[in-house]
């Protein structure tokens, strides 16, 4: 890595967990969801650093241009200005004590993961090619294929199941406009 | 000077110059689109400002500086100010990766014609068009107006549907040229026969998907939904004026420069002269004349469009999207496979 490489490293990660802060903390769900945009981005850019170019693009396409559209979508039409403050369940000491152990937990992991990672890093580096060929090549190689068509059937499904809910399993006829996110 | 600082500063001049012909392009654009159309209704368009009115966008942006910057009652004030940059900063960055030319040599260095030559640059082009969208939704919500938010809100369904199609129509492209390298696909398109080569013609299916999905992904007529005027007022940059106005019609114009030079690249052979004989003349390669040739056809085409057909209802626009041009685009991949599989 070179000195601008670590530069553009350190700015880009603080900026994607500076903006991942902001997605948490934020009261207005459509700040949070473009907060979240720009630390996908960031994320993006991190993946391009780290010589694979083909994931940075994909981590756009993917969530940031695709998925978040979506989420921006539905807060534009519901309008939604201001988080309410849940006074039910989500404040009683059962939940919390069930969110700071799951949170616990998570952060454990996390920490496994760092510390292998630093450990074995440049070994984990030296075998890591993620070119769109390379990709291609893992994923219809048998290890991972039925995975992934299963994956695909499990869209699918999602996909026909929102459409009969959403449709109410009505039998009229109305011309509605398709929902915009039928190719995810 | 170090290696790393030569490169450097060779990609800072490519940045500022790439960054400069886009700027004069989208003036001239401008005026130029104002004047064809007027041609093309019998009428004279802006002929007073300087020699044929040439001096009409100058005038333009002096006015456009005067105005006030208007931020109406109740906007959300930060994201309504910050729309406009993520709309422009979205549309240059992906030409950004568009080959205005082949590889030059100047001063026993070979230069390529272009800020970043990626290996992933059509998918790099695909990424950024799918976050341009954020730029019109974030203008028509924050601007607190029930026009631009409908605006805002039928554009970002529009371009979320055609961009698929966008992307399936390059996908036989790929195929062909076998990477997703810009000038990759271009040198895929060379051969002893000129512009029988161009993918126009070996994926012609997949160039009439991408036209369409193209006119519907820059909001231009008969697309134009967003902007609406007869429902809309003017769509989702109805409350904007002065300079902030001006960037969100540069936004427009560069991006739709930015879907004629990937026509170009990807579909007529983007630096490749349509003869072989023709690519060099007098000892001098003129790959990029021929690139701004082919701009200029493709943006001529997009004003010709304006002035010919009327706007398309909603609903219309939204089954050709998904019943039509996405089934064919697909039928068009599947295509192009059987065809490499069984006879190439």
């Amino acid at each position: 890595m070179s000195a601008l490489d670590i530069v553009l490293f350190y700015f880009f990660a603080t900026i994607a967990l500076g903006a991942a802060l902001v997605v948490v903390g934020q009261r207005n769900p459509t700040y949070s969801a473009f907060a979240l945009i720009v630390s996908i981005a960031s994320l993006s850019a991190i993946f391009g650093l780290l010589g694979s170019p083909f994931i940075a693009v994909l981590q756009v396409v993917v969530y940031a241009g695709a998925i978040m559209v979506l989420f921006v979508f539905v807060l534009m039409l519901l309008n939604v200005r201001e988080e309410q403050k849940s006074e039910g369940r989500g404040t009683s000491p059962a939940f919390k004590a069930a969110a700071l152990g799951l949170g616990g937990l998570l952060a454990v992991q996390i920490l496994v993961v760092l510390l292998r990672a630093t450990r074995e890093g440049p070994a984990w580096a030296a075998h890591f090619d993620a070119s769109a060929r390379q990709v291609a090549r893992r994923l219809f190689s048998a290890e991972y294929v039925y995975v992934f068509e299963a994956t695909s059937i499990l869209i699918v499904a999602a996909l026909v199941g929102s459409l009969a809910l959403a449709r109410g399993g009505t039998s009229t006829r109305d011309k509605a406009a398709p929902p915009a996110g039928k190719s995810e | 000077m170090t290696p790393l600082q030569q490169e450097l500063l060779i990609a800072l001049v490519k940045v500022v110059v790439i960054f400069g012909a886009l700027l004069t392009l989208f003036s001239l654009m401008t005026y130029l689109e104002r004047r064809l159309l007027a041609f093309m209704q019998f009428r004279l368009g802006p002929n007073r400002t300087g020699p044929l009115g040439l001096l009409q966008p100058l005038a333009d942006g002096v006015k456009l500086f005067f105005k006030e910057e208007l931020v109406p009652e109740g906007a959300n004030k930060w994201l309504f100010i910050a729309a406009p940059a993520v709309a422009v900063v979205t549309a240059f960055l992906s030409m950004a990766v568009v080959p205005w030319g082949g590889p030059v040599t100047i001063g026993g260095r070979d230069i390529l014609l272009q800020i970043a030559d990626l290996d992933v640059g059509i998918l790099y082009i695909f990424a950024i068009s799918s976050l341009g969208v954020y730029g019109i939704v974030l203008a028509g919500w924050s601007s607190n107006n029930k026009y631009t938010l409908m605006g805002g809100l039928r554009s970002a369904a529009q371009m979320f549907s055609y961009e698929l199609a966008l992307g399936l129509s390059w996908v036989g492209v790929i195929m062909i040229a076998s990477s997703f390298r810009v000038a990759d696909i271009v040198e895929s398109q060379r051969g002893d026969w000129g512009l029988l080569h161009w993918n126009f013609l070996r994926q012609f299916v997949g160039f009439v998907v991408y036209v369409i999905a193209a006119t519907a992904e820059v909001n231009r007529t008969p697309f134009d939904l967003a902007e609406a005027e007869t429902e809309l007022v003017a769509g989702f940059h109805t409350e904007y004026s002065s300079m902030r106005f001006a960037l969100l019609q540069m936004a427009e114009y560069v991006n739709m420069i930015t879907v004629c030079a990937i026509g170009a690249s990807v579909f007529f052979g983007g630096w490749l002269a349509p003869l072989p004989a023709l690519q060099v003349v007098f000892g001098v390669d003129i790959g990029l004349l021929w690139f701004l040739l082919k701009l200029a056809a493709g943006l001529f085409f997009f004003v010709w469009l304006r002035g010919t057909l009327p706007r398309v209802r909603y609903d219309q626009l939204m089954h050709f999207g998904w019943k039509v041009l996405v089934p064919v685009g697909m039928l068009n991949i599947v295509g192009t496979a059987a065809w490499y599989a069984f006879f190439a």
